[in-house]
C-alpha cells in the first residue's frame, strides 16, 4: 500500500505498482487517453506527480520506439488502473518492471477523478508520494513540510544534455538547438525537415551560438517556472533579431520574457492531447498536445509581439510571432508524441521560412 | 457563422426500425430538429414511423407522416418550398433518397439546397468505385477489392485473389446482401443476393482481412475545415464481424499513441478530401503486427456508431452536425455540457462497452452465425471506471437469464469440443472464450482461435478468476469490494460464495456515482450524467437539489423485438412531463440508441443495467418520490415486483392490479365478476389431458407454454395431430411447466389505449386489426378509426374498458385487446402500462397520452384534462398502421405472421379515407406497385383454402398471373379460377423468377410446425432473400389487393402534414 499526501492535507492510499521510495514534487494530471509512454519520458514533467485521468494505462507495455528522452524525468504517477498484462507486437516489457527501472512511484487502485478535480478547484499542489503504508505521525510531519514546494532555478541542469551533439548531419539546414529538457520528438521533426541539428546545453550563451553560422535558433521545452531562468532570458534577448529563433512551451515562455511579456502560474495547468487552439489569421482550429503550468500573459504583451494562436478552452495565449526579429513561437507542442499530428504543419511553416531565406541567400550569392 | 437566408428546413427521417437502423435516427433526428428551432428556423419533417418522437408535432413545426418516396418528398417540397434539405440524419434512407432527389431533378427545380454534406460528398463516400479512386488519389491504403455488376467479373477477382472474400453491396444499410464467402459456392450465393439488393447492381468484392483489428473514428468537421475526432472505438471482435454485432469498447484500449494518431489523421485526411460538413464515421482495419492499415469504409453521415460516440463521450455528434449544416464553424458554438467550445476533443476517465442485442431468443431457428451482415436489433451501454466493470455491467444489461460470463451451459462441454466451438463466430463467442479460460486453456492459444487480442482476453480472465475465488475461498470485505469493483452484482456474489444477500448488506458497501463530463474533470459540468463505481467518492451531491422532489423513470432498455422504440418515446414524455409539473424526473436507462439516454430529456440520467440492484442503488441515493415502472415496456414491469418488496413507492397502477392482470385465474375471476367474456381456456401437464381439454374447447386452439424456454411460442391448432405435436415437444424435456391451451376465436381483433385516473377513463380512439385474430398485435396491420364495428359493440367496449379500470384502479395508461366474434365482444388481454401504440394513438387523436397520464397519476383528475372522458371523438383522418419486418438480415427464419411477434417496426399510413391510407401504408412499407401485372405464388393450406377464395377471385380478377401450387391449383381449378400449377419442389425455377423480379409476390399460407425443411418455409426464405413480398394472412393478401385497386385506379396521393389531417373535414367546410 502506497501513500500520496497533498499540500491541502488530503492522504490518498493506493496499490505499488512502481519504485520503493518517496519523493516530494509538485502533482499535476494529463488527459490524454493514449501515450503514457511519451509523457513518462518527457522532461518537462521533471520534479512532478502526474495523475492519469484514463483509467487503464500501461495497456500496450513499453515499446523501443515511443521514448521521448533517454531518461525519464517524472517522480511518479497515478493511475485507476496500471496494466498487469499488457499486449502489443512492439512491447519490451511492462509498464510496471519500467516504473521499478527508472525509479518511478506508482500508485494505482486510486481515486483519481476525485484527485483530479481536488486538483482542479485548488490548483496544481504540492504533494509528497511514497511506495509505502505511512503512519499518522509522519504524514502529520510531511503535510507541513510540503507547504511550499517550489522548483529551483537549477532545474535545467538537471536535465539538458551535458554536452553538445550533433543529429541528422546530413541536413541542409543548420539548426542551433537549445536543450532544455528536450523531447526528442521536436528534434525528429526538424531532422525529418532537413535540419541538421546542432544540440546544446542549457548554460550555452548567447555568443557562442551566433559566432558559429548557424541559419536558425531553436528554443525546447522544459520543466519549472520560466521566470527563474534569468540566465536564459539574458542570452535569448541577446540572440533576438540576430538570428531567426523559434520557440516551443518553454522556449516560447522564454522568449515571451526576453521581450518584456510577463508568465504567470496556471490554475492547474494543460497537460492533455485534446486542447483546442485557434489561429487567429484564418480561425481554424487545431487539437493540440500540451504540457505547461505557466502562461504569458496576453493582457500584458509588449507591442512587438503579435499574438498567432489563442487557447479555445481559457483564451490564454498559445503562440506569437515578432516579425522584425523573425521570432516565432507556440506553447503547444507540434510535434505531439502524445497527441494528435494537426499542429505538424507549423514546422512546415517555419521550415519554410527558413528555406524562403536560404534561397534567398543562394540568390545572392549566385548574382555576386 | 450562421446562414441567415435560411428560414426553413426539410429533414427526412429514416423511416421504420429495421435491424441496421434503429433509434439512432430519432436521437439524431430529434437534436437536429431542436438544434435548428433553437436557431428560429422554421423545420418541416418527413418520417413514415410514427413511433418516433421526431413526428411529434412540437419537435418539428410540420410534420409529414407520409411514405419516404420520391414522389412523396417531391410533393412536400412543392408545397412547402424549404431553402435547404438535411439528409445526414435520417440514416441510410434518407442519404439514398436525398440522392435520388437530386437525381430526378427536384432539389434543382425547387431550389433546395443540400446542407452539410453535399450530395457529390455522399455519393464519393458511397459510390465504391469513386470512393475507391479518390483513397487511391490521396493515398489512403484500402484493401484490393473491385467492383463488380455480374457474377462473372466477380468470378475473375476470386480466381486472381482467391478466398476468403468479402462481398460488401452498394447502397444498402446494415450491410445487408453482403457477407464473407470462404469458397466458390457460398461466392455465388451472396455475390448473386448482394447484387439483387443493391438499388445499382453493384457489389464490392473484397480481400478478406479477417483478424485485423478493427478501429473506428467518429469525426466531425465544419465549412472552415476545422476537424475534430470525437471519439475512437476499439472492437473487441476482430475484423470479418459487422461493427454493429461486435462488443464495442471506447475509447480504443490496445493502440499506442502513433496508431492512434496514425489513424486518427487518415481519417482526417479522409472526411478533408470528402469535404464532409457534419459528422461522419471511419472505419480502418489494423494489423495486430505490424503499421499497416486499411480504410474500409466511411460512412458520410451520422449512425448508430456516432449515437454510441455521442453517448459514450457526452458530445452530441448529431446537434453539432446541424449547426455546422446551418453555416456554423465549430469554434462558434458551445459544449453544452461544460459551457466551453464544441471545438475539442472529448477525454474520457471512464471505460465504455457496448454489447448488441440479438433477437435469437426469440428465433430459435434462425442462423446466429455472425459477419458482414447486421443481426442485432439493438444494443446496450455500460459506464465502468475500468474495462472490467464496464464489461460485465454490460453483460448484466442485456437482461438475460444469466448475469455473469460463466454457466452458460459451455460448462458442460469437454475441452476439446469447446475448443473447436470456438471458432464459430456467433453471438455467444464470448461466453465460449470465457469459458475456455475457465478451463484453463493457454490465453495465447485462444488469441490465435479468436483472433481477439490478448489484452481482452486477459481481461476477461481477471473476471473469471474473481468468480472462482468467490466459490473457493472465504468471502471477506477485501473480496468482496474487489468483486464489486469489477461490476459483480450481489446476486452473482452471494450465489458463488454462498453468502446470504442480507450479509453481503452487512458489508455496508455502497455504490457511488461519477459523473460523464466530456472531459475527464479538467472543466466543471453542468449537465452530466452518471454512471455507478464502487470504492470511490459519489459526486452526485453537487448536482442534486435536496430541497425538490423527484421520480425515477424506468427505460426499456435495448431494442429488440416487441419491446421497441414505442417505449423509449413514452419513457421520453414521461420525463419531460415529469419536470414540467415540478418535479425533478429521474431517467435508468441502458440503451445508447435512444432520446431517452440524451442528457438534457431528464434532470438527472443513469447510464445503468436495468437490475433491481443496479436500480436500487440509483433509488438509495435518489429517494425518489416515486419510481414510475409503466413507460418502460417489460424490461420496467418486470422490476416492479422487486422494488414494491423493497419497499419502494410504485406510483400509478398498483403491484396488485398489474399482478391481477398477468396472474391467469385472478384475471379469469376478475372478468367474470364483471361480467366480461373471455376465450376459454385451461392448463395442462400431459396430452390425454390437453385431448380432453380440446372435447370441451372445440378445435381450434390456441397453445402455448406457461414458462417460455428456447423461444417456443404461441401455436394455433387444429386437430388431434396437431395438438400432439406440439404437446409432445413441450413436454419431452420436463412437465414441470404447463402448457395453455385456450379457445381460439377466428374473429375480429381490436384494441384499444386508455388513460385512467381510477375514476373516469379518457379513450383517445379504437383501432381494428386487419388480420383476424391469432396474428400478434405488433405484427397486424391496424386501422383508426375502426370501420367495421358497430356502435353498439363501441358502446360495450367503452364500458368494457371503464369497469376494468376501476376494478384495477387503473393510474395512467392500460391497453386493452378484444375480440369479436359473431357480435360478442371478448376480452384476450389487458395490458396495465404504455402500450406499442401510445405514440400512433398520441399523433392521430393529437391527445398528449403519456403526458395526461403522468398528471392522473400525479393525482389530477383525468376530468380536467380537457379532452373530456370516454371515448374521444374520431379525428377526420384515417390511419393505417403497418408492421415492418427484418427478415433480409436474419436467416432461416420464418416469415409468416404467428401469434409471436416478429415485426421490428412499424410504419403509419395517412389519409381523408380508408383506401387511400392502406395505400400509403404498403407504400411507406416499401412494397412496389406497377402497372405491368405480373405472376403471383399461391399455396394455401387446407385450413383457410375456402376462405382466401374470394380473395384469388380479385386477384384473378385484377390481372395477376396465377400460379399455384398442386392442391392450392386442385382446388382453383374446382373453383373455376385458372391458374399454372407449379410443383412444390420445384424451388430452383421459383428462386430464378424472383431473381429475375419476375414474381410480384407470394401468398402462402403456412401449415403448422417449425419445419425447416417444409417447403412453404423454403418458398418464403427464397422470397426473403430476393425482398419479394410474401403474404402468411389471407387478410393481408386482401388489404393488399384493395390498395392494388385504389393504385390501378389512380396513383396520384396527396400529402399533408398530420395536423391538417386531423383537422381537414373543417376546413373543407370553410373552402
Amino acid at each position: 500500500m502506497g501513500t500520496l499526501i497533498l499540500q491541502d492535507g488530503s492522504v490518498i492510499k493506493g496499490e505499488s505498482k512502481g519504485a520503493i521510495g518517496g519523493y516530494e514534487g509538485e502533482i499535476v494530471f494529463n488527459t490524454s487517453m493514449a501515450g503514457y509512454q511519451e509523457i513518462l519520458t518527457d522532461p518537462s514533467y521533471a520534479k512532478q506527480i502526474v495523475v492519469m485521468t484514463y483509467p487503464e494505462i500501461g495497456n500496450y507495455g513499453i515499446n523501443d520506439f515511443d521514448f521521448e528522452s533517454k531518461k525519464p524525468q517524472m517522480l511518479g504517477m497515478i493511475a485507476k488502473d496500471f496494466c498487469n498484462q499488457e499486449s502489443h507486437y512492439l512491447s519490451q516489457k511492462n509498464i510496471s518492471e519500467y516504473f521499478k527501472e527508472n525509479n518511478i512511484i506508482a500508485l494505482d487502485n486510486i481515486d483519481t477523478r476525485s484527485l483530479v478535480e481536488k486538483i482542479r478547484e485548488a490548483g496544481t499542489m504540492s504533494a509528497f508520494i511514497t511506495s509505502n503504508d505511512v503512519d499518522e505521525e509522519f504524514i502529520k510531519e510531511k503535510i507541513k513540510k510540503i507547504q511550499n514546494f517550489k522548483t529551483l532555478p537549477t532545474l535545467l541542469d538537471e536535465v539538458t544534455c551535458d554536452k553538445s551533439y550533433e543529429y541528422n548531419k546530413e541536413g541542409t539546414i543548420n539548426m542551433a538547438f537549445m536543450d532544455y529538457g528536450a523531447k526528442e520528438g521536436i528534434i525528429e521533426s526538424l531532422a525529418k525537415r532537413g535540419c541538421k541539428i546542432t544540440v546544446y546545453p542549457a548554460s550555452t550563451t548567447a555568443n557562442e551560438i551566433l559566432s558559429s553560422n548557424y541559419d536558425a535558433v531553436f528554443l525546447s521545452n522544459g520543466p519549472g517556472d520560466p521566470a527563474d531562468y534569468r540566465f536564459q532570458i539574458e542570452e535569448v534577448k541577446k540572440m533576438m533579431g540576430q538570428i531567426p529563433i523559434f520557440g516551443i512551451c518553454l522556449g516560447y515562455q522564454l522568449l515571451a520574457l526576453a521581450a518584456g511579456a510577463v508568465t504567470y502560474k496556471l490554475k492547474y495547468g494543460h497537460r492533455g492531447a485534446n486542447h483546442p487552439v485557434i489561429n487567429l489569421e484564418n480561425n481554424k482550429v487545431m487539437i493540440t498536445s500540451q504540457n505547461h503550468g505557466y502562461a504569458v500573459d496576453i493582457k500584458e504583451l509588449p507591442k512587438i509581439i503579435r499574438p498567432t494562436y489563442k487557447n479555445l478552452n481559457d483564451n490564454t495565449l498559445e503562440g506569437f510571432e515578432i516579425e522584425g526579429m523573425k521570432v516565432y513561437a507556440v506553447q503547444f507542442h507540434p510535434e505531439a508524441k502524445p497527441g494528435p499530428n494537426d499542429a505538424s504543419i507549423i514546422f512546415d511553416e517555419w521550415i519554410n521560412i527558413l528555406n524562403k531565406k536560404t534561397n534567398r541567400i543562394n540568390e545572392v550569392r549566385n548574382e555576386k | 457563422m450562421k446562414n441567415k437566408s435560411l428560414k426553413k428546413i426539410l429533414v427526412i427521417g429514416s423511416g421504420p426500425i429495421v435491424i441496421g437502423q434503429a433509434a439512432e435516427f430519432d436521437y439524431a433526428g430529434v437534436q437536429a430538429c431542436r438544434a435548428l428551432s433553437e436557431e428560429n428556423i422554421e423545420v418541416v419533417l418527413v418520417n413514415s414511423n410514427p413511433a418516433t418522437i421526431m413526428t411529434d408535432e412540437q419537435i418539428a413545426s410540420k410534420v409529414y407522416i407520409e411514405p419516404l418516396t420520391v414522389e412523396c418528398l417531391r410533393e412536400v417540397i412543392k408545397k412547402e418550398r424549404p431553402q435547404g434539405l438535411i439528409a445526414t440524419l435520417g440514416g441510410q434512407t434518407a442519404l439514398n433518397l436525398a440522392c435520388e432527389l437530386d437525381k430526378a431533378g427536384v432539389l434543382e427545380e425547387f431550389n433546395v439546397k443540400i446542407l452539410g454534406t453535399d450530395i457529390n460528398s455522399i455519393r464519393q463516400a458511397e459510390d465504391r468505385e469513386l470512393f475507391k479512386k479518390l483513397m487511391q488519389d490521396i493515398g489512403e491504403p484500402i484493401p484490393e477489392s473491385e467492383i463488380v455488376s455480374s457474377y462473372e467479373e466477380a468470378l475473375k477477382f476470386s480466381e486472381r485473389i482467391g478466398f476468403p472474400i468479402i462481398i460488401r453491396p452498394a447502397f444498402t444499410l446494415g450491410g445487408s446482401g453482403g457477407g464473407i464467402a470462404r469458397n466458390k459456392e457460398e461466392y455465388e450465393q451472396i455475390v448473386y443476393t448482394g447484387l439483387s439488393q443493391s438499388p445499382i447492381n453493384q457489389v464490392l468484392v473484397e480481400k478478406s482481412i479477417a483478424g485485423f483489428k478493427e478501429i473506428e473514428y467518429e469525426v466531425l468537421r465544419d465549412a472552415n475545415d476545422t476537424c475534430i475526432i470525437i471519439c475512437n472505438m476499439e472492437n473487441i471482435d476482430p475484423i470479418g464481424i459487422h461493427t454493429g454485432d461486435s462488443f464495442v469498447v471506447a475509447p480504443s484500449q490496445t493502440l499506442t499513441n502513433n496508431e492512434f494518431q496514425m489513424l486518427r489523421s487518415s481519417a482526417i485526411k479522409i472526411i478533408r478530401a470528402l469535404k464532409i460538413e457534419g459528422g461522419c464515421n471511419v472505419q480502418f482495419a489494423l494489423d495486430t503486427k505490424s503499421n499497416q492499415y486499411y480504410v474500409i469504409e466511411v460512412n458520410p453521415r451520422v449512425s448508430r456508431s456516432s449515437a454510441l460516440a455521442s453517448k459514450a463521450t457526452g458530445y452530441p455528434i448529431a446537434k453539432m452536425s446541424t449547426k455546422i449544416a446551418i453555416g456554423y464553424n465549430l469554434s462558434e458554438i458551445k459544449n453544452s455540457i461544460t459551457g466551453t467550445t464544441a471545438a475539442f476533443e472529448p477525454a474520457l476517465d471512464y471505460v465504455v462497452v457496448k454489447i448488441p442485442k440479438w433477437p435469437f431468443d426469440k428465433f430459435s431457428t434462425g442462423d446466429r452465425i455472425l459477419g458482414t451482415k447486421m443481426k442485432a436489433t439493438g444494443e446496450i451501454m455500460a459506464i465502468g471506471r475500468t474495462f472490467n466493470s464496464a464489461f460485465k455491467k454490460a453483460v448484466a444489461s442485456l437482461e438475460e437469464r444469466y448475469l455473469g460470463l460463466l454457466h452458460r451451459g459451455f460448462d458442460k462441454l469437454k475441452n476439446e469440443e469447446l475448443l473447436k466451438e470456438l471458432y464459430i463466430q456467433d453471438d455467444r463467442r464470448i461466453f465460449r472464450l470465457a469459458q475456455a479460460i475457465n478451463n484453463g486453456i493457454e490465453i495465447d492459444e485462444l488469441c490465435k482461435i479468436t483472433k481477439i487480442d490478448k489484452w481482452f482476453v486477459a481481461k476477461i480472465k481477471e473476471i473469471v478468476e474473481i468468480e472462482n475465488l468467490l466459490i473457493n475461498s472465504k468471502l471477506d470485505k477485501e473480496l468482496y469490494i474487489k468483486a464489486k469493483e469489477m461490476g459483480f452484482l450481489d446476486e452473482e456474489i452471494s450465489r458463488f460464495s454462498s453468502t446470504p444477500e442480507h450479509i453481503l448488506k452487512e458489508y455496508n458497501v455502497d455504490a457511488s456515482f461519477k459523473i460523464v463530463d466530456t472531459c475527464a474533470a479538467e472543466f466543471s459540468a453542468k449537465t452530466p450524467y452518471f454512471y455507478s463505481t464502487y470504492n470511490e467518492e459519489c459526486e452526485l451531491k453537487k448536482y442534486k437539489d435536496e430541497s425538490k422532489e423527484n421520480i425515477v423513470v424506468l427505460g426499456s432498455g435495448p431494442i429488440r423485438i416487441g419491446q421497441g422504440i414505442e417505449f423509449d418515446y413514452c419513457s421520453v414524455h414521461a420525463a419531460l412531463e415529469i419536470r414540467n409539473q415540478g418535479y425533478e424526473s429521474v431517467m435508468i436507462n441502458s440503451n445508447p440508441e435512444t432520446l431517452s439516454t440524451d442528457f438534457d430529456i431528464a434532470t438527472r440520467l443513469y447510464f445503468e443495467p436495468m437490475n433491481i440492484e443496479n436500480v436500487m442503488n440509483i433509488i438509495k441515493k435518489e429517494n425518489p418520490k416515486g419510481v414510475l415502472v409503466q413507460f418502460g415496456g417489460q424490461t420496467a414491469i418486470n422490476l416492479a415486483e422487486k422494488l414494491d418488496e423493497l419497499g419502494i413507492k410504485i406510483l400509478g397502477t398498483s403491484l396488485k392490479s398489474i399482478n391481477a392482470t398477468e396472474d391467469r385465474k385472478v384475471f379469469e375471476k376478475l372478468l367474470k365478476e364483471l361480467n366480461i367474456a373471455q376465450p376459454k381456456g385451461v392448463a395442462v401437464t400431459n396430452a390425454t389431458q390437453a385431448l380432453n381439454a380440446v372435447k370441451e374447447l372445440g378445435y381450434p386452439v390456441l397453445v402455448r407454454p406457461s414458462y417460455v424456454i428456447g423461444g417456443r411460442g404461441m401455436q394455433v391448432v387444429y386437430n388431434d395431430d396437431e395438438l400432439l405435436t406440439y404437446i409432445n415437444e413441450a413436454f419431452k424435456f420436463s412437465n414441470e411447466h404447463p402448457v395453455l391451451i385456450d379457445q381460439y376465436l377466428e374473429g375480429q381483433e381490436v384494441e384499444l389505449d386508455a388513460i385512467s385516473d381510477g375514476r373516469d377513463i379518457l379513450i383517445p380512439g379504437i383501432c381494428e386489426h386487419i388480420e383476424r385474430a391469432g396474428v400478434h398485435s405488433g405484427d397486424s396491420m391496424s386501422i383508426y378509426p375502426s370501420q367495421n364495428i358497430s356502435r353498439k359493440n363501441e358502446k360495450i367496449l367503452v364500458k368494457y374498458a371503464t369497469q376494468i379500470a376501476r376494478k384495477l384502479n387503473i393510474k395512467g395508461l392500460m391497453n386493452i385487446q378484444f375480440i369479436i366474434k359473431d357480435d360478442k365482444v371478448y376480452v384476450i388481454e389487458v395490458n396495465p402500462r404504455a402500450s406499442r401504440t401510445v405514440p400512433i394513438m398520441s399523433k392521430v387523436t393529437g391527445i398528449p397520452m403519456v403526458k395526461i397520464a403522468i398528471r392522473a397519476i400525479l393525482g389530477k383528475s383525468i376530468r380536467r384534462s380537457g379532452y373530456g372522458v370516454g371515448l374521444y371523438k374520431k379525428s377526420n383522418l384515417v390511419s393505417v398502421k403497418m408492421p415492418v419486418f427484418s427478415w433480409q438480415k436474419l436467416n432461416r427464419i420464418d416469415p409468416a405472421l404467428a401469434p409471436e411477434m416478429k415485426s421490428t417496426g412499424e410504419v403509419l399510413g395517412i389519409d381523408k379515407t380508408y383506401k387511400k391510407a392502406l395505400y400509403k401504408a404498403f407504400l411507406a412499407g416499401g412494397y412496389k406497385f406497377s402497372n405491368s401485372k405480373q405472376r403471383v405464388l399461391v399455396s394455401l393450406n387446407d385450413h383457410c383454402k375456402q376462405q382466401a377464395l374470394p380473395m384469388v377471385k380479385k386477384l384473378f380478377k385484377q390481372g395477376f398471373f396465377i400460379m399455384a401450387t398442386w392442391g392450392t391449383h386442385k382446388f382453383l381449378e374446382k373453383n373455376g379460377i385458372p391458374s399454372k400449377m407449379i410443383e412444390k419442389f420445384m424451388i430452383d425455377k421459383l428462386q430464378k423468377r424472383m431473381k429475375n423480379g419476375r414474381l410480384s409476390f407470394i401468398i402462402n399460407t403456412p401449415t403448422t410446425g417449425k419445419n425447416s425443411q417444409n417447403a412453404g418455409f423454403q418458398i418464403r426464405t427464397i422470397a426473403q432473400i430476393y425482398g419479394v413480398p410474401s403474404f402468411t394472412s389471407i387478410d393481408t393478401a386482401n388489404a393488399f389487393l384493395k390498395a392494388y385497386r385504389v393504385y390501378d385506379k389512380s396513383p396520384h396521393l396527396d400529402y399533408d402534414t398530420i395536423t391538417n389531417y386531423r383537422k381537414k373535414k373543417l376546413m373543407d367546410i370553410f373552402k
